[in-house]
């Protein structure tokens, strides 16, 4: 635990709870986004609104984890409730975690804590949690892997909802063995979440296997553009794909180039300002003294006074995408062009095991930099991501090698065949 | 889009958040600039597509119909807004 210290900018809770059994996990520290529930440990996703809020329950991931013999130490800073993509955005009063290779840039979002301490910490793993992009991008600016399953393969009991057809439970660590061992464990049906489905295989059996003769599509639209750095790792790690026997082909993903963000960010965004309604200072988290004002006037100065700049941002946005008179144009319209995006991966998938592109465009940038994206460039940047997680198909983002900043690549495959990628991944270790 | 400050005025009250001026001002333009953006969807033909409420078909099953353990009264330590073993919330009118 020597690295712990420097780890705890990147928590907001140190718990450090000892294991009490024995099992699969023993010997492996872990983490959880503050979004996933903990019981009696302040769970908070970050944000102001949910300040002193102790769940009086834990999250499946955490009870299994628990039983399986992992070692708890805490939870870690995220974007308030996941919404940004270089957790630049935490919550009123708390602070954006650095880049653990440069503290100048940001860690990438929403799952930063989760990237920097799986980084950092030796024999760790994080359970982070993906809406669009959450785990895929950290994971790539801070260098280290970073898994999104299948939505529906691991509970969400537990979790704060951020966008509930949208939002899916994964890991980051060091190596895809750790990774592999940890989903086994937190993956599988659960009565308390009616969408995680029973499919579910035990993934360690991936590790080891051969690239051979697998074939891997490359989206022609999704290497455009990128930053020369990215690019270089991303060829460097095509060919170490193909001295291992590897075939690669050019596909196109033309519709989710043009529309994934905008179907994606409607979608997330009527989600999110649903969910967040329940948020009020009336139950549990931040509350002020009641003035004997009307209930209208009290929840609306309490969510004014608690929510951050890009929170209220997203409640304006998906309040209004779903008001009479726009609900057809914006919201029932996303879902609509959802299908076709779905259907489009599904036929690329007829002709390759995987996809393959950089996870982000462009490096880690400063936060000065980061500052100066106005909030649709900021969304723009999360196209390489965002398909994959609308459409729900499991991803991994693996670190280029030989990359002055990290650089992530990411490998798609069809849903529930996770084991494409454990492969994958490992044989670019 | 109209008087852009009227309506985040009129979706915030409908999301019950209250905004300064100052922020009904920067979100006024944000808000527009996302908007036309994301309307780039229009150019899409949906006739006779389905929507996906879920990205995969999800064989959801019902649980069974029996009572579960409610969480009582320890949901009450979690805020001060209350008197005995009942909430106390703001008023209605």
């Amino acid at each position: 635990m020597k690295k712990t210290g420097e780890a705890e900018e990147y928590f907001s809770v140190f718990v450090e709870e000892k294991p009490t059994r024995k099992g699969k996990l023993q010997g492996l520290t872990f983490s959880f986004k503050d979004n996933i529930c903990v019981k009696g440990t302040e769970t908070k996703a970050s944000s102001k609104i949910l300040e002193g809020y102790k769940p009086l329950f834990d999250a499946t991931v955490v009870e299994r984890i628990r039983g399986e013999g992992g070692g708890i130490l805490g939870k870690t800073i995220q974007d308030e409730f996941g919404f940004g993509s270089f957790s630049t955005n935490t919550g009123l009063g708390i602070k954006p975690p650095r880049n653990p290779i440069d503290k100048k840039r940001v860690t990438g979002g929403s799952s930063g804590g989760s990237a920097a301490a799986a980084k950092i910490l030796d024999k760790h793993v994080s359970i982070a949690e993906s809406t669009g992009g959450s785990i895929a991008n950290p994971a790539a600016f801070c260098g280290v892997i970073g898994f999104t399953p299948t939505y529906g393969l691991v509970s969400r009991y537990g979790l704060i909802d951020y966008a509930n057809s949208l939002d899916k439970i994964g890991v980051m660590s060091r190596n895809m063995k750790d990774a592999a061992i940890t989903l086994s464990v937190i993956a599988g049906s659960d009565g308390r979440d009616m969408t995680c489905t029973a499919e579910k295989e035990v993934y360690e059996d991936y590790l080891g296997k051969s690239v051979k003769g697998m074939t891997i599509g490359i989206p022609k639209e999704y290497v455009k553009d990128l930053d020369p750095e990215v690019e270089k790792g991303f060829l460097e790690t095509k060919k170490m794909l193909e001295s291992k026997g590897v075939k690669f082909k050019e596909v196109s993903l033309k519709k989710n180039a043009e529309y994934s963000i905008p179907a994606y960010y409607i979608i997330a965004m009527c989600e999110a300002s649903t969910n967040l309604a329940k948020y009020s200072g009336l139950r549990y988290g931040y509350t002020e003294e009641m003035k004997g004002e009307h209930y209208d006037k009290f929840f609306s100065r309490i969510r004014g006074n608690a929510f951050g700049e890009e929170t209220k941002r997203r409640i304006l946005l998906g309040t209004f995408a779903r008001t009479t008179g726009y609900r057809d144009a914006y919201y029932d319209k996303a879902l609509r062009v959802r299908t076709l995006l779905i259907e489009e991966y599904k036929e690329v998938f007829k002709e390759c095991d995987a996809l393959m592109h950089p996870t982000m465009p462009i490096l880690p940038p400063t936060f000065e930099e980061a500052g100066k994206l106005t909030p649709l460039q900021n969304y723009m940047l999360d196209l390489l991501t965002v398909g994959a997680n609308l459409a729900g198909l499991p991803h991994i983002s693996v670190p280029a090698k030989n990359t002055k900043l990290p650089v992530g690549v990411m490998l798609t495959a069809n849903h529930f065949e996770e084991g494409k990628l454990i492969t994958l991944g490992e044989s670019l270790e | 889009m109209g008087d852009n400050k009227e309506l985040v005025r009129k979706t915030a009250k409908l999301a019950r958040l209250h905004l300064t001026e100052k922020e009904v001002e920067k979100y006024s333009k944000e808000v527009e600039e996302v908007l036309v953006a994301f309307s780039k969807l229009q150019e899409v033909d949906t006739t006779g597509v389905e929507r996906s409420l879920h990205p995969h078909r999800i064989s959801a099953g019902l649980r069974e119909d029996k009572t579960g353990k409610p969480t009582g009264r320890d949901a009450l330590k979690l805020t001060k807004h209350k008197k005995n073993d009942y909430y106390k919330g703001p008023r209605l009118q």
